[in-house]
Formats: C-alpha cells, structure tokens, sequence
C-alpha cells in the first residue's frame, strides 16, 4: 500500500531519472501488469519498464525511502502468483532491459542480461555446439531472469539439474539499491557464503538480477527415445526407480496417466493407448553406440515390469511425435474446465506410486477434475486441477484438495515445490515443510537483505494467520 | 440514456459475445513472441494475452471501453498470428472483432467521441468500397495522375506530405496504374490455352481491381495459360474486410451475402482470389453468417470452394515458363493468408519453382509487416517502427525482389523498400507479378 505518497508525487519522483514513455500509469496498463499464468488479479499502481541497473538501483531507493513496494517481472509466466502486486505499488518490468546474449566459447559459458528469452541461450549455445540444459516448457516466452530467480527446470532436469547448476555468477540490484556482483567466471569459486545459490529461486525477494553468467556444455552427440505402456501404475513407477538403479541416467523420464492420456486423444489424436493406466516416455542422450544400449536396456527393465506394449522411436519424426504427446498435455486438459490449477508437488522417485494413489483418493474425496502427469525420473509430479472460478462451491473443495495434495507430498518426504516456485499460492505451508525454526531463518535472511520489506512483499512467506490457500 | 447507463449496457453486450472465449486464456504467454506491436512496443496491453484480458475486464466492468479498452484494440493488427501460436485454440478473432463491434456501436451512442477521421472512413466504407465504379473511377484518375506527369511533380515539391505525410509516403511507394483500357471486364469468360482443365471464377477485389488492376489481369491470363478458364462474376463486391476491422458486423454481412449469390449463379469448381486478405475474408464467410439460419449453409459450400491462387497453381505439375529470372527473391507471408487460411507451402514452392531465380527465406517472414488492412494510415508511426524492423530482416537476404501476396502488404513493402533506401537495389512484386513475367505475360 502507498500510504506515503500519493500517485502522482511518486510519479514526479520516478520521472526525475526514468524517461516518461516508461512510466505506465493508464488503468489498462495496470491491468496489464496485474496477472501472470496463475489465477491471481492484483492491480499494480504504476509500470515501471527499466532499462539499465542504474534505474533500478534508483527505484529501490526511492522505494527505502518512501516506502513502496516493488514487485520484478519478467514475462509472468509464473504459475505460482509470483510477480503479483499483492499489495499495490511499482510494478517493476524487466522484460525490456537492454539485451545482452554474448557467448564464450573458451570458458564455456555466456553472459546474459535477465530480459534474454531463454530460448534465444539455447540457440545461441548450439549454433556454436553447446547446450544450456535447463528447458522449462515456457522456454520461448519466460525471461532467463525469471528462470533464475524461480529455479526453473524441465524435462532434462533429471539428467542435468535445474537453473542453479548453471548459474555461476550474478549482477544483483539489492533491495536497498546497492548494486552487487556475485561469484565470478569460473565453474569453481568458494570465496565466503554462496549467495550466488540464495539468489537462485529466491522469487524475486532478495534482489532484482541485472545480469548473469551462466555455464554451457558440449552438446550431446545423439539422442533415442521410448514410450512404453502399462496397465497399472504402480508398475510404472516401478519401471523407472529400477531403470534409475540399474546405472542408466536417461535425460528424460516423463508419466502421463490415463486422464491425461485420453485427454490427448480427445485432443489431438496421437496414437496414444487409451485403455493403459500409465505410460512413460524415456529419453537417453550421448554417444551413439552408448545410447543403443542403454534405450534397448530401459526397453527390457519396462518389459520387465509388464509394459503392455514399449515402442522406441526409429527416426527423428517419430521421436516428435512422442514428444509433441507429451507437449499436448497441458493445453489439453485445458478443455476439462477453463481453471487450471496447476501443481508441482515433488516426492522421492521411490514414492511415485505411493503418490499417485494418494492423488487418486483425493481426486475420489473431492470429485474433482485431477489429472497427473510430470517429470518422473526426479519426481516431480504435476498434479492438475481443472474446474471453473464461477463455480465457488467447487472451488472450495479445490482448495481443500490442493492443501491434502500439499500434506501427502510432505508426508512422503516430498517438497511442496519441484519448479513452480511458492509464490503467493504456496506460501500458507512454508511451514509445514521447513518447520517453524527452518522457516525463520529463512525469514531472518530476508530480514538482514530487505529491512523495510520493499522487494516483493507477500511472497514465499505467509501473512499473519495464514493457513491455508485461499483460492477465491 | 445516461453516459453510465450506456457504458453498461455495452460491457454487458461485451460480456455476452466474448466473456466466454476471452476466459479460455490461461495467460500462458506463448502467444506474446509472434505478435508484432508486443514485440515493438515492448507493453503488456499491446499483446495478445494482454488484450484479452482487458476485453474480460471490460466485459466484467472493471475497465471502460471508450477510455480503456478502444485504443490496444485499435492497436492490434488483427494479423492472427497469436490465434496459430496458442495451445488452448482461444479464438481470438472473435474475440477481437466482437470487441470492435461494441467499440463501434459504443462509439455512435456516445456521438462526442464521434472524431473526424471516424466519420470520413465511415463515409468511405459506406459509399465507395462497395462501389466497384466509383473505385475503378479512382484508380482511372490516379492512372492520369501517374502518366501525365502530375506525380512526378507532387512528388518533387512534396505536396502530398504536407497535406499528410502517411499519404504522401504511400504515394511514393504506389505501383504504377494501369490504363483503364487494359481492364478485364465483369461477367466476362476468358477461355483456357489450349485443353480446358478446369473452369473458376475470379474474385477481383475492390483496391486490386482499381489500383492493381494489371496483377488481375495477370493473374488471369496465367490461369488461362495454365489450361484454366476463368470467369469474373457479374455482381461480385468488396469482400468486407475494411468493414469487418471496423466493427461494421451488418455492412460486412451485407456485402458476403451478395458475393455468396454472385457465385452460386456460375456452377464453377473455385472461387480463386490473389489477395491474402480479401482471401481470409471470403475463407471465414461460415462464421460470419453461422447466427443465420439460412445462409450458413449457402456460407458453408461457398467457403468450401473459396481458394488462393497459389494453391491452385501449386498443384499444376507444369507451369509454362518461358523465361529465366535473375537474382534472389524472398517472400513476406500474408498474415491473412498464413495465419487464416493456413498456406504456407505453395507460394514457396511456386517461387522455388521458377527457372533462374534464388529463394531465401526471410527470418521472421511469419510476423506482420504491419500494413494490417489500412492500420499503416490509421496508425503511421506504430506501422512504420514494426516495418523498419522488418526491413533489417529484408536487407540481409540481399534479395532483389521482395515478394508477396496481397495489396496491403506489397504496398507496405514497396515503402518499406523506399524509407530504407533501398530503392536502387530492391524491388517489391506480387507473386503473380512474377509468375506471370516468368511466363511470358506482361
Ligand atoms: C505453460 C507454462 C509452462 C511452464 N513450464 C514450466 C516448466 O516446465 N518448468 C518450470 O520450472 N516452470 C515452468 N513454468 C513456470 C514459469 O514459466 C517459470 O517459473 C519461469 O521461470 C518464469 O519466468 P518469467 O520470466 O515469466 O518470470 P515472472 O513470472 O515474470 O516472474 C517469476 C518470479 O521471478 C521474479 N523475477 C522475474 N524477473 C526477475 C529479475 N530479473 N530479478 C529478480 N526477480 C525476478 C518475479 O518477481 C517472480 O517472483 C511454466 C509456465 C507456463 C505458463
Ligand atoms: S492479431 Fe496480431 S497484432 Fe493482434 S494481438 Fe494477435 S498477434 Fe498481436
Ligand atoms: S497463447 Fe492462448 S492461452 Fe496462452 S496467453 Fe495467448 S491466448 Fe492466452
């Protein structure tokens, strides 16, 4: 809230340093900046689109000393409610910073300015041979800084991690204003505490990220990829523990369950088997000779387990067509209800199936639209809720069935977040998993970086009295 | 009414028409990296994610449509390249035109927003679009301007800019105007070349048919080299798509229905056209008149015959070509016929096909060039900023020939070719200027 200071004087203020065409004030500009990918609606009072470090550093000083808040974006593709102007004041858009993409092909590495599209770092780094892991599906519209600042990862993360893997160094605004630099170019560095690893997926509440070094490395030689059918689930996630412990590290481990199968199908028809519980989607990348033998060992470990049918993709078109499947999955359980509430609770892989029952009563207890499908080889399940926000009497159970989606995930040694961030939505049961003393000292750092509350406020830590999601 | 009584009752026409599919966005974005005013104006409300959701907002009464929602509608290029990219298939053309169509009605209620550039292009889309004579007059006139010498000294002395600069640059950039004598002529037939393969009719458009007449004309004669016999219906009109932009639902309906009759009396295969807007216009007659009864039937099985040209002359094995061209060319995309009609491959293939020439594609030739039915005179700068970035794109092809397929856009292009001083380099054509050259037809 901007009880200091009215519109208008905080208006003159920004205008002293920051040009006026980048000042939005209009209320449809306000109510462009005042949504992301999640379902939240909070109206910001004005835009600010910065350019340079320096104009951020200005704000967040003007912000200390006449105390509003200031929320960064990048492309609100957050599904967590992450970038919302919880409680009015500066919207603070990043996406037009000046854009700065140099790869360095010596060092392995690039330098990039966070309004880089992260896509562009992909084919930046293969035009030259190399490959920046980290593929979230929103990777054609979401700002690298975005990605950092909410660790993002995707399909390859089993293989080769999230963001924070490849984040060595970063150029940091911090909430008071003072521009910082942490880590550096090189892939070793243990000068002091590592705040390069805090900054990653601190949400935007630490700081505000103005550039950053990430590492690449050489792309792999060749690829191969399996789609195998069960008829229980349990199997299948038996299938993929035991492809794990038989010394294969697929890039890839992907479930879809029969919602989501036929969805899809419904959808856009792709050959998928409707009648399977479950199928699975297997991925291997290396040397050609080292990848024939490991696709043709996860073949005989699902075989083993009773795939009712394993298919391995014999050229680079079927190989697209299995993955546009899986690609097909979010839009098309969009057609069972115009909500979608998407959630990335994470369990050890060992309790995929032990997860997936739990999902199943739920989605029994509350009849709710639940489909699952998700990153299986690193268990990260996306549990999804499709209904519709006029339905308030449904959206009620909804949010009962997200919090015992919350408590199952934690009770099987799970985390509440695999890669969507907490957020606002998440924030209610920080507690739950970190424990109140845990929980603290994650306040604490907030504490020491952001005395005043200034950066992101209403993010990853509960309100007073909050339990639980409140969906509307 | 009072004023606030009005703007309700328009947000909840609004409401009714689009809430629906406007609510279907999951705000995923990955509409946000084709839309060219998201990309040049780098703002959320010039977006297409951004636009629904300010339509659900004034459809919800949160924000006002005169105030709030008219300008980023204004803005969009209605180029539909956010409809292909979506996952979720929001259709956002009807939602876009349902937005047009209250701001119109809201418009005319609340006269003192009636500005003058609104009623002079009222009073344009009413009485001389429609109008193929009166069109044709304009062109005849715009023919003596050319080749009496008249433009050269406009142009000198710069008269046109200083009465508007829009006009004045576009002046410039116009293709020569046939003389009238060399016009084909309405409920005419012009027999095929040799055996008849096929016999369509030709849907000669109202710009084309009277500033560019000569690319009809050549069109035709192609077809007919081709083994094609082509007849012009009699009564064919403007196809609506200037009206439809505006938000004039019942004038757009009026004029589909009479070209829907004009065809229906000639029993031919296809209903070809040249014009990648028009083109879209004719291709989506189904949806426009789907409220009605008894012509969504007629619409259906007019649409089902509704083609490009390109499409057709893909499909013949051999073209007849007579002569080499030199040099690269590259293709810009129609939106309309891209995003809409869904042809990408033929006008490729087609140019590919020519003996002698070289064809690079040009990056990013899936974004709009901005000429957006007449946004570029509507909305100059906005035009200009997303086509001189297209231009960047342009020159590093070294083409010297930017090719496409509609009016508005080879209009745009020749521009883009004069403000980046490449004139002397680079020239801008219709695919069946080309074509046609290649063929021998001049
Ligand atoms: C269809 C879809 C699919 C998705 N798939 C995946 C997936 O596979 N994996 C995955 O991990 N996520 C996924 N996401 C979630 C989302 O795309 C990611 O969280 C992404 O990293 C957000 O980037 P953004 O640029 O949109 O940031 P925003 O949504 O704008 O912001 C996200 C957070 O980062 C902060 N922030 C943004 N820029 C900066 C900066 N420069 N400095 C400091 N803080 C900043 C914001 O304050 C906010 O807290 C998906 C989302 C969608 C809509
Ligand atoms: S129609 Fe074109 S300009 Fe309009 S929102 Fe869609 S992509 Fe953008
Ligand atoms: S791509 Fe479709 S669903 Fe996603 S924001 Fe754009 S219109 Fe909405």
């Amino acid at each position: 809230m901007m009880n200091r200071l009215s519109t208008s004087e905080l208006l003159n203020l920004i205008e002293q340093e920051i040009p006026r065409e980048r000042i939005l004030d209009s209320l449809a500009n306000r109510y462009s900046y005042s949504f992301d990918a999640s379902f939240g609606e909070y109206l910001p009072d004005i835009i600010v689109q910065a350019t340079t470090k320096e104009e951020v550093s200005f704000l967040l000083k003007l912000a200390n000393e006449h105390q509003f808040p200031v929320y960064p974006r990048g492309t609100a593709t957050s599904l967590s409610g992450g970038s919302l102007a919880v409680h009015g004041g500066v919207m603070l858009d990043i996406s037009q910073f000046e854009k700065k993409l140099i790869v360095d092909q010596e060092n392995l590495l690039a330098i990039v300015s966070p309004s880089v599209i992260t896509s562009e770092i992909h084919e930046a780094a293969e035009s030259v041979g190399l490959f920046y892991p980290p593929d979230p599906s929103s990777s054609h519209v979401s700002t690298i800084g975005g990605n950092i600042s909410e660790n993002s990862s995707g399909p390859k993360g089993l293989k080769y991690g999230t963001t924070k893997e490849y984040v060595i160094g970063l150029e940091v605004v911090t909430p008071t204003g003072e521009i910082i630099r942490t880590g550096g170019k090189t892939v070793k560095n243990v000068t002091g505490y590592d705040l390069t690893r805090l900054i990653v997926g601190s949400e935007g509440t630490l700081g505000v990220i103005t550039e950053a070094i990430i590492r690449l490395i050489p792309k792999p030689a060749d690829r191969k990829t399996l789609l195998a059918s069960f008829d229980s689930v349990i199997n299948s996630g038996k299938a993929i523990t035991n492809i794990l412990a038989s010394g294969i590290l697929p890039s890839a481990m992907e479930l879809m369950d029969n919602a989501c199968i036929v969805a899809v199908e419904n959808y856009m028809p792709s050959g998928l088997p409707t009648e399977a519980a479950a199928i699975i989607i297997i991925e291997v990348d290396g040397y050609k000779v080292a990848i024939q033998e490991e696709i043709d060992k996860c073949a005989e470990v699902c075989e083993r387990f009773n795939a009712t049918s394993v298919k391995v993709a014999k050229n680079e078109q079927e190989r697209e067509r299995i993955w546009k499947s899986r690609r097909m999955v979010s839009p098309a359980i969009t057609q069972l209800g115009p909500t979608k509430i998407s959630e990335d609770a994470t369990v050890p892989r060992s309790k995929i199936p032990e997860m997936m029952e739990r999902l199943g009563e739920i989605r029994e207890k509350y009849k709710l639209n639940l489909v699952v499908f998700g990153h299986a080889g690193d268990g990260n399940l996306h549990p999804n809720i499709l209904t519709d926000i006029r339905n308030v009497e449904e959206m009620k159970r909804v949010e009962d069935a997200v919090s015992e989606i919350f408590e199952a995930a934690i009770e099987l040694g799970g985390t509440l977040s695999g890669e969507h961030g907490i957020g606002l939505l998440k924030a209610p049961y920080m507690s739950l998993e970190l424990g109140e003393n845990g929980l603290l000292m994650m306040k604490k750092i907030k504490e020491a970086w952001d005395p005043k509350n200034i950066l992101n406020p209403g993010k990853i830590f509960p309100e007073e009295g909050q339990k639980k999601v409140v969906l509307i | 009414m009072k004023t606030d009584e009005i703007d309700k009752k328009y947000s909840n026409k609004l409401y009714e028409s689009a809430y629906d599919a406007a609510n279907m966005c999951v705000q995923c974005g990955y509409c946000l990296p084709v839309c060219p005013t998201y990309l040049t104006m780098g703002n959320e409300a010039q977006s297409p994610r951004g636009r629904i959701n300010l339509v659900k907002m004034a459809a919800e009464g949160k924000i006002d449509i005169l105030n709030d929602l008219k300008e980023p509608m204004e803005l969009c290029l209605g180029c539909r390249a956010c409809e292909v990219a979506c996952p979720v298939n929001v259709p956002y053309s009807e939602i876009y035109e349902s937005a047009l169509n209250v701001i119109a009605e809201n418009k005319k209620a609340s006269k003192s927003s009636h500005t003058m550039p609104d009623k002079l292009l009222q009073t344009m889309l009413k009485n001389l679009f429609p109008k193929k004579k009166h069109l044709r007059t304009a062109g005849s006139f715009l023919w003596f301007y050319q080749s009496s010498g008249l433009s050269k000294l406009t142009q000198k002395t710069k008269i046109m800019e200083m009465v508007s600069k829009p006009m004045g640059q576009f002046e410039r950039a116009l293709p020569k105007v046939e003389s009238p004598n060399k016009r084909y002529k309405f409920g005419e037939h012009y027999k095929a070349v040799g055996e008849r393969k096929m016999i369509v009719a030709f849907f000669p458009g109202c710009i084309m048919d009277a500033v560019m007449s000569k690319i009809n004309r050549q069109s035709i004669e192609l077809l007919q080299k081709c083994g094609i016999e082509v007849v012009i219906p009699q009564n064919i009109t403007c196809c609506g798509a200037l009206h439809s932009h505006q938000g004039e639902v019942d004038a757009t309906k009026k004029l589909a229905k009479q070209n829907i009759e004009a065809f229906e009396e000639l029993g031919v295969t296809y209903l070809i056209n040249n014009a990648g807007g028009c083109g879209a216009m004719l291709y989506e007659y189904d949806k426009l008149l789907a409220d009605e009864p008894e012509w969504k039937n007629r619409a259906n099985k007019f649409v089902a015959r509704s083609r490009d040209i390109t499409e057709v002359l893909a499909e013949i094995d051999e073209i007849p070509y007579e002569k080499e061209w030199r040099g690269v060319i590259t293709y810009q995309d129609s939106c309309h016929l891209r995003n809409v009609q869904g042809v990408i491959d033929p006008p490729r293939k087609l140019l590919k096909s020519i003996p002698g020439a070289t064809f690079v594609e040009l990056k990013n030739s899936h974004l709009c060039c901005a000429s957006g039915g007449i946004y570029n005179l509507l909305h100059f700068e906005e035009s200009m900023e997303i086509l001189d970035e297209k231009m960047l794109h342009v020159i590093k092809t070294e083409a010297s020939t930017i090719v496409t397929t509609n009016p508005g856009c080879l209009l745009q292009m020749r521009l883009g070719i004069e403000r980046s001083g490449s004139k002397n380099k680079m020239q801008g054509l219709h695919l069946m200027e080309v074509i046609a050259e290649a063929c021998g037809i001049n």
